[in-house]
């Protein structure tokens, strides 16, 4: 299990060739990759604050929850804040799991909760000013599907 | 004394990131309550609970949560990762 959070970039195809790697009892690896998008095409950049003394302690508690609840074998998060350009990667989840259903399942919790649980806040800069994120309703309720 | 944190656009309107602040104040919402108080900034910020939320000592919580005990709380809106 690892969590890195980081203001640096980092290469989503060097992480995932050494992700879970010697590990026999692996039947299937999902990872997803969330990149800046300028959906307007005025954006310059992203700034991304966070919480430094929860940032980390959060997405652990919710790494160490899918890892029981799918029984993962192995799990990365890496999630970047301060300044991000369109096309940047943001964050990164990889779960390898025995079977298929449990990593993207797990995959998927992790993302929900990532994107309304872990203290990071996004404001984006374009060429019409400042402005923060807001979050959405349908993030919220993504994450009742995982009630147990 | 407490730490209060302010993060995204709470810290914007407060205009300051973090502060110790010595309270009585039993509850969160009553730590609320005395911040609006204080001046209008803090007044603005915190003029709608429900689109505001709360940690104590990194956990998040709910504004009726107890102070007892609390080193630091946070206020931030809605977070917005992924």
């Amino acid at each position: 299990m690892n969590v890195r959070v980081q203001r640096e970039g980092f290469d989503p195809g060097a992480e995932l060739s050494v992700f879970a790697q010697g590990r026999r009892d692996v039947g299937g690896v999902v990872s997803f990759t969330g990149v800046v998008r300028d959906e307007a095409g005025t954006l310059d950049r992203m700034e991304i604050e966070h919480y430094p003394g929860m940032t980390q302690s959060a997405i652990t508690a919710m790494v160490e929850q899918a890892t029981r609840r799918w029984s993962l074998v192995d799990c990365l998060v890496i999630h970047r804040h301060g300044a991000l350009r369109p096309g940047d990667q943001i964050m990164m989840v990889a779960t390898a799991a025995a079977h298929r259903v449990a990593a993207f399942e797990a995959a998927e919790f992790l993302m929900d909760f990532l994107k309304s649980r872990a203290p990071f806040w996004k404001k984006e800069f374009s060429s019409d000013g400042s402005e923060w994120v807001a979050s959405k309703l349908e993030d919220e309720d993504a994450l009742t599907r995982w009630a147990e | 004394m407490i730490d209060v944190l302010y993060f995204a656009w709470v810290r914007e309107r407060v205009g300051l990131p973090r502060e110790q602040i010595q309270t009585d104040a039993r509850t969160v919402a009553d730590l609320v309550e005395e911040l609006r108080a204080r001046e209008e900034r803090y007044d603005v910020a915190f003029s709608d609970l429900s689109a505001l939320r709360v940690a104590i000592d990194q956990e998040l919580t709910d504004f009726t949560a107890p102070l007892a005990g609390a080193r630091e709380v946070a206020f931030f809106p809605p977070m917005t990762g992924g």
